[in-house]
């Protein structure tokens, strides 16, 4: 099957608009079993993929519309193949752990089509293309928000809506730059990604365009300042969509740069790396005060989840091996365990109707389950060694520290603010008195929730202790990026920043 | 002793006459059929007028590319066989939504069909013409039939809409001839190819800078009036109230590409002619419409007046790519509507089904926005159908006016307006703001009263016409492409 990719694509879609005709009843079990199978065929791409080659795989083009140079043209490289396995894994678990039972019917079919646009935006090559599962992306999050969430939800999906929408039309006017560019230089239209890699731009083309683009991802990251839709998106968004957006969604951003913004800009990459770093850090630290000072477990989580998205971008801009692919490690360890976490809350919440940690406290003992499973969880965001969260933040810090050892000391604390409220949270809703009554009567998990959570700890441990299958093809794709921007680059200093991985070939 | 005139027929080319012709005569016919039998349904008439269109729209098609006729006046050039094959295709959209389950005063007179086929053969002579007086002629008679359409409607703010709009028309006309005079005595011809020659040749004079920007100014409040641009925009959003739904999706989109068209040949006349400020003062007006009117849209309360105000700020954007003056430019004008015409009209009709007599929601508008809340479980299709209307009218690809956005703002790009594209991408970004309103309205709000009563004037050929605009609108990207290198080249054959 060389078509994978648009049968992974559009697989979804279709089931999504087969699913309106399925009964209200059984909306969820076609839902889970839809989701399945389109897990079961991401393990397919995995296994059909060569690990050794470091390029675009499984690649398709269509023309669409050759006059403007828009064809659909798919393919996935290392970086791309594991934040896919994740999206489908993630959609899966979530459909299973949801707890929402209002307008089910409804919830499985916007669900379906979000997860076509999220596989979309990661195997996209052509720039339109990109962006129109992009943008098609906020509809059908804005519906879940809006929809199931709490008292601000139309406010909030609003707002997120908003933010993205024009971060991204700002990104559009930058794409559309480089297509007239592109056509300027060779007399063709053209978006395909992997031709607009052959352009060398003068440096205050790509300072400019750099811009463009950021914006439009540093939005969706969310990297400070441009981060205050993500408290009310999480805040009031359901469970289930807290789980994608921070899993999924977030990752968009993060991954645009990989894909866009380094191997495009290499010049403007390497000039903006403090500035980056500087607001990486800002993300990291002042987020992870913010979460301390929270009363709610969810704004804890979420905010755990912006410090670190700080991380990742630190890891990005290292422009050497260790801390890219830390960092596209940490996508995939993030999206996990943040996901997981919010599950988690939700399961809480739906028990409890509450979500403060005032009204806790103690229930260790009558949720072991629950508090175990929390507990692995939180170890794992906190990124204690052996679990996912350890890998990704070691290798970012190891790769940052070639670029700036006090920048690298600062985001170290991460680690210790991470700890520091994370197990406040511990503390506070686990362990201590039971005190309140109605904590006494709360239940266990119920198998369907220790069933889909089970694999994520699963895989939290496993890739924790041994993460070489998925960290091979990652550090492949990453290196064979690095060169190329080394080779692209036309500034002494971007060369001399950009390191090429010559030496560590025994990581491989 | 004067001498004969000899006309031989041919050099006359009544070809080029017959599209106008047709429309003529199949109004004649309905008026005919009127005087023989009183009693007649309005189906006979919508369908009589949907097969005059027919004819018309293939003769049409049957015409050559580039020819002139009936004493030269006539100009059969690439833009204007595209812009009268649009205007056909839009009404023949429009006319086909006369077939409510309601019966509405309107189309119970044939006069109702017979000025809506003069109207349309007013806009084919306007476009079809680079003579002044000619299109002059067009645009009165054209203009005259809309009032009167628009007054039809027979509620008390349709008077008012037509009133103001006969006055403001009156005065957008005055000063077209009063343009065409200041031309006319630079140049001493109406015929534009002439004018161009001799201004070409005088435009070094001294003194004469004044009365070529006359002239410019005095033509650009004219147009600006007909395409509703700011600070002439005023009129709009009250003449769109007061017209019946689908009449104001329609005048959104048909009047405007005829008074396009005469645009880009009049200013295309003058900035080719390197008048640098006749395209900076279209640039600015095009900004100040598409920003200011997407303001206005923001605190609307109905959503009937939030689409006027949206079509205003697309007709800025469209302006816009008009003062680029590059074929892609052009190519984009003439995309951006057809693309447009769908998702506008279908947006139309979807107010137009859920219209009633009385004001049932609230006193002073027709289509507030509550009368929307929670459609999603009062009328499902309905909703994701208008909610299809509103992303695509925000611009979220890959729906239709998506593909007019991105090709204007390459446009932009490529004629080196880089600014204007990023004024064009935050103005989306405003207007996503007023549309996700109404989506949210639809979608995340429970229903306010009487749930029953929202798809009142709902009937098989409407709901035909919507699901042929939401087809449009989900499917362009299978048709942008042929339609592209079919604008693209009918215009560059015309040389545009």
């Amino acid at each position: 099957m060389e078509n994978i990719l648009s049968i992974l694509v559009f697989f979804p879609a279709v089931a999504g608009l087969l699913g309106f005709v399925v009964d209200k009843e059984s909306a969820r079990a076609y839902g889970i079993t839809v989701a399945t199978i389109e897990f079961l065929l991401s393990l397919w791409l995995w296994f059909s993929f060569d690990t050794s080659n470091a390029g675009m795989q499984f690649v398709e083009m269509i023309p669409l519309i050759p006059d403007m140079g828009i064809s659909y043209y798919v393919g996935a490289d290392g970086i791309s193949l594991f934040i896919i396995l994740m999206t489908t894994l993630m959609t899966l678990i979530g459909m299973a752990s949801m707890g929402e039972t209002k307008n089910i019917k409804n919830m499985i079919v916007t669900l379906l089509f979000l997860e076509m646009t999220m596989v979309g935006v990661f195997v996209a090559l052509d720039a339109i293309i990109f962006y129109l599962f992009w943008e098609l992306s906020l509809v059908p999050m804005l519906y879940i928000v809006g929809a199931w969430g709490g008292p601000l939800r139309i406010y909030a999906s609003i707002k997120f809506f908003l933010y993205t929408f024009t971060g991204s039309l700002i990104m559009l006017v930058g794409m559309l730059f480089v297509a007239y560019i592109y056509h300027n230089l060779t007399g063709v239209w053209s978006f395909a990604i992997t031709d607009w890699y052959a352009l060398v731009l003068p440096v205050n083309y790509q300072l400019w365009l750099f811009a463009a683009f950021f914006i439009g991802f540093a939005i969706k990251v969310p990297m400070f300042p441009f981060h205050t839709w993500i408290p009310y998106a999480h805040g009031q968004a359901p469970t289930i969509g807290s789980v994608i957006l921070a899993a999924v969604l977030l990752k968009m951003g993060t991954y645009g740069f990989v894909r866009f913004s380094l191997p495009m800009f290499p010049d403007a990459s390497v000039i903006s790396i403090t500035p980056i770093a500087v607001l990486s850090l800002i993300m990291i630290i002042y987020t992870a005060m913010i979460a301390y000072a929270q009363k709610d477990v969810k704004q804890v989580v979420a905010y755990s989840s912006v410090s670190h998205m700080g991380i990742i971008m630190l890891g990005l801009f290292a422009m050497n091996a260790e801390g890219l692919s830390g960092s596209v490690f940490q996508m995939l360890s993030h999206g996990i365990v943040s996901g997981a976490l919010f599950m988690l809350v939700g399961m809480i919440y739906d028990r409890r109707h509450t979500k403060l940690m005032s009204e806790f406290g103690g229930i260790a003992s009558v949720m072991p389950k629950f508090a175990v499973i929390f507990g692995i969880m939180l170890m794992a965001s906190v990124g204690l060694p052996l679990t996912i969260g350890f890998i990704g933040e070691f290798l970012v810090l190891l790769g940052f520290y070639q670029v700036s050892p006090m920048m690298t000391i600062l985001a170290g604390t991460s680690i210790i603010l991470g700890a520091v409220y994370m197990l406040r949270v511990m503390k506070r809703t686990f362990f201590g008195p039971l005190n309140n009554e109605e904590n006494k009567k709360l239940k266990d998990l119920n198998r369907r929730e220790t069933w889909s959570l089970i694999p994520l700890v699963a895989i939290v441990i496993w890739l924790g202790v041994y993460p070489k299958p998925v960290l091979g093809p990652i550090d492949n794709s990453v290196k064979a990026l690095l060169s190329f921007m080394d080779e692209k680059a036309i500034t002494k200093e971007a060369k001399d920043m950009i390191r090429v991985a010559k030496s560590n070939k025994e990581v491989n | 002793m004067l001498e004969p005139i000899n006309v031989s027929l041919e050099s006359l080319n009544l070809i080029t006459l017959a599209p106008m012709l047709i429309a003529i005569a199949g109004g004649l016919i309905i008026l005919i059929l009127d005087l023989l039998n009183e009693k007649l349904h309005k189906s006979l008439y919508v369908m009589l007028t949907v097969l005059v269109l027919f004819i018309n729209f293939g003769s049409v098609l049957g015409l050559n590319v580039n020819e002139r006729g009936f004493f030269d006046v006539m100009l059969i050039d690439g833009i204007s066989i595209i812009s009268q094959l649009m205007i056909i295709g839009g009404s023949m959209i429009f006319i086909p939504l006369a077939l409510t389950s309601k019966r509405f005063h309107e189309y119970s007179y044939p006069e109702f069909f017979a000025l809506f086929l003069f109207m349309i053969a007013g806009f084919q002579f306007m476009v079809a013409s680079d003579n002044l007086i000619l299109i002059f002629v067009g645009l009165e008679t054209a203009s005259l039939s809309l009032y009167t359409l628009i007054a039809l409607h027979n509620r008390s703010n349709s008077y008012e809409a037509a009133v103001k709009y006969f006055t403001m028309g009156a005065l957008a006309a005055a000063f077209f001839a009063m343009g065409s005079a200041v031309i006319y005595a630079l140049t001493g011809s109406v015929e534009l190819y002439k004018v161009a020659e001799v201004m070409a040749t005088r435009l070094n004079e001294t003194g004469l800078m004044i009365a070529i920007f006359g002239s410019s100014v005095l033509l650009l409040v004219s147009f600006a009036f007909k395409l509703s641009l700011f600070p002439f925009h005023t009129w709009a959003p009250d003449v769109y109230e007061g017209a019946s739904a689908p009449l104001a999706g329609y005048m959104s989109v048909v009047p405007k590409i005829a008074a396009f068209v005469v645009s880009i040949r009049l200013f295309g006349m003058y900035i080719d002619l390197g008048i640098e400020w006749v395209r900076w003062t279209i640039l600015i007006i095009a900004v100040l419409t598409m920003t200011l009117a997407n303001i206005m849209a923001l605190v609307q309360n109905d959503v009937k007046r939030m689409l006027a105000y949206s079509s205003i700020s697309h007709a800025g954007f469209i302006m816009a790519a008009l003062a680029l003056d590059t074929t892609e430019g052009n190519t984009s004008i003439f995309l951006y509507y057809a693309l447009f015409m769908f998702t506008n009209l279908g947006a139309f009709a979807m107010l137009w089904i859920s219209r009633h007599k009385k004001r049932r929601f609230d006193d002073r508008y027709d289509h507030p926005y509550e009368k929307f809340a929670g459609l999603i479980q009062i009328m499902p299709m309905g909703a994701v159908v208008m909610g299809l209307f509103m992303f695509s009218l925000a611009g979220v690809p890959p729906f239709s006016v998506f593909w007019g956005k991105i090709y204007v703002m390459q446009a932009a790009v490529n004629a080196g307006y880089i600014w204007l594209a990023i004024v064009m991408g935050l103005n989306s970004a405003i207007a996503a703001y007023y549309y996700l309103k109404l989506v949210v309205y639809m979608f995340l709000k429970d229903p306010v009263k009487d749930v029953d009563v929202v798809y009142y004037n709902i009937s098989k050929p409407l709901m035909a016409i919507i699901g042929f605009a939401t087809v449009a609108t989900v499917g362009a990207i299978f048709y942008v492409q042929p339609l592209i290198s079919y604008l693209y080249y009918m215009i560059s054959a015309s040389g545009y």
